[in-house]
């Protein structure tokens, strides 16, 4: 006879994933890697402003590069062209996200003794993200200008957790009614703490702020 | 698309529980899903079909999900308001300094099971 009962569970269905992002990050610790966290919606810019990040910063720490894509491997292929370094794309199935055990999945691809730096360009998305630890040591996103100023009053929790927005594609401000101080203000109401950084990729201006947050941030958290 | 991910969560977390208490089936799992967590029922329902049929343990298996109300606190006049019907601002006072108490829980509440008798 087959006896029937409930089971009560009362968990949330992030728990393991917080517990898999907290002894990820011990371990990368550990290990010298400061892993960046980088997020936006599709087609913001964030291979591009890879690119131009990283040939700033290249000869001065070692730096990697894991592409999240659903189903291709352009992006990994652009970087390794462009500026030389270790990049490996991540298959992410079809998920919307990424989520600590296939970070690390990816991470383990990595040479990692030679890397000081590690950089996940996340899946293009802005919500699920967000609520997915990924065991990085920071959070990035870059919000272009296209996309308009008002995305921190939409997608609250995205701008909540990140320590620096970058603001891409400021050359076409121009054709927008983007109001970059407005946009500030609501990333501040988010997160107060948020560094805002203005770029454009593509000429590579204001790209230097950003290379140099990078190393500023690499380097405290070595000699912490 | 994001509820997929939430599915492949939930399947992991229920199998390990069934493996631990010598479950054989498992006929119902609840959910309990607070407004704005930004999970869509219809979907992860959708979503649960297809991939708990694939599982042994789980075929046929209900997904019931319980929706919890969204809850906000003011903290200018320290009173609580539904958060969907007033967003941001509260309907108290009208001021905005207001934060999410809750509603944004994605949780496995119960299974409800078969197991072989010992
Ligand atoms: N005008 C302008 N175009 C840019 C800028 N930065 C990137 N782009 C263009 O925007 C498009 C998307 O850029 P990507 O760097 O591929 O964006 P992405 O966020 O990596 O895209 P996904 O990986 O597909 O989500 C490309 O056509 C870029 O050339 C910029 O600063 N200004
Ligand atoms: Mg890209
Ligand atoms: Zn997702
Ligand atoms: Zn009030």
């Amino acid at each position: 006879m087959d006896q029937v009962g409930v089971i009560e569970i009362k968990k949330s269905v992030f728990a393991d994933n917080e517990q898999d992002a907290n002894a990820l990050r011990a371990e990368l610790k550990q290990k010298g890697v400061y892993l960046l966290n980088l997020m936006s919606s599709p087609g913001s810019g964030k291979t591009t402003t890879l690119i131009q990040t990283i040939n700033r910063i290249k000869d001065k720490i070692r730096v990697a590069v894991m592409e999240a894509d659903i189903d291709s491997d352009v992006d990994a292929i652009k970087i390794k062209e462009a500026t030389g370094i270790e990049s490996i794309q991540l298959h992410t199935g079809g998920m919307c996200h990424l989520d600590a055990e296939m970070t690390r999945q990816g991470l383990d691809n990595l040479t990692l003794e030679n890397t000081d730096l590690a950089i996940l360009e996340n899946v293009g998305n802005l919500v699920c993200p967000a609520e997915f630890d990924t065991g990085s040591c920071r959070n990035a996103m870059i919000l272009s200008v296209p996309e308009g100023h008002d995305k921190p009053l939409k997608y609250p929790l995205m701008f909540s957790i990140c320590d620096v927005v970058v603001i891409n594609k400021i050359d076409v401000m121009p054709y927008f009614d983007f109001d970059l101080e407005k946009c500030t203000e609501y990333i501040h109401m988010r997160n107060p703490k948020a560094k805002v950084i203005p770029i454009c990729a593509k000429t590579g201006e204001g790209v230097d702020a950003f290379a140099q947050w990078l190393l500023d941030e690499v380097h405290e958290w070595k000699n912490q | 698309m994001h509820e997929l991910g939430i599915v492949f969560y939930i399947i992991r977390d229920v199998k390990e529980v069934a493996e631990q208490n010598n479950v054989k089936r498992i006929s119902k799992v609840t959910m309990d899903i607070g407004e704005v967590s930004t999970v869509i029922p219809e979907y992860l329902k959708d979503c649960w079909r297809w991939a708990a049929d694939k599982e042994e343990v789980l075929r046929g298996c209900e997904l019931e999900v319980n929706t919890l109300p969204a809850v906000s606190f003011c903290e200018d006049c320290r009173k609580e308001f539904p958060t969907v019907a007033h967003g941001k601002t509260c309907p108290h006072c009208s001021g905005g300094n207001t934060y999410l108490l809750r509603g944004n829980e994605v949780e496995i509440r119960d299974i409800e099971v078969y197991s072989n008798e010992q």
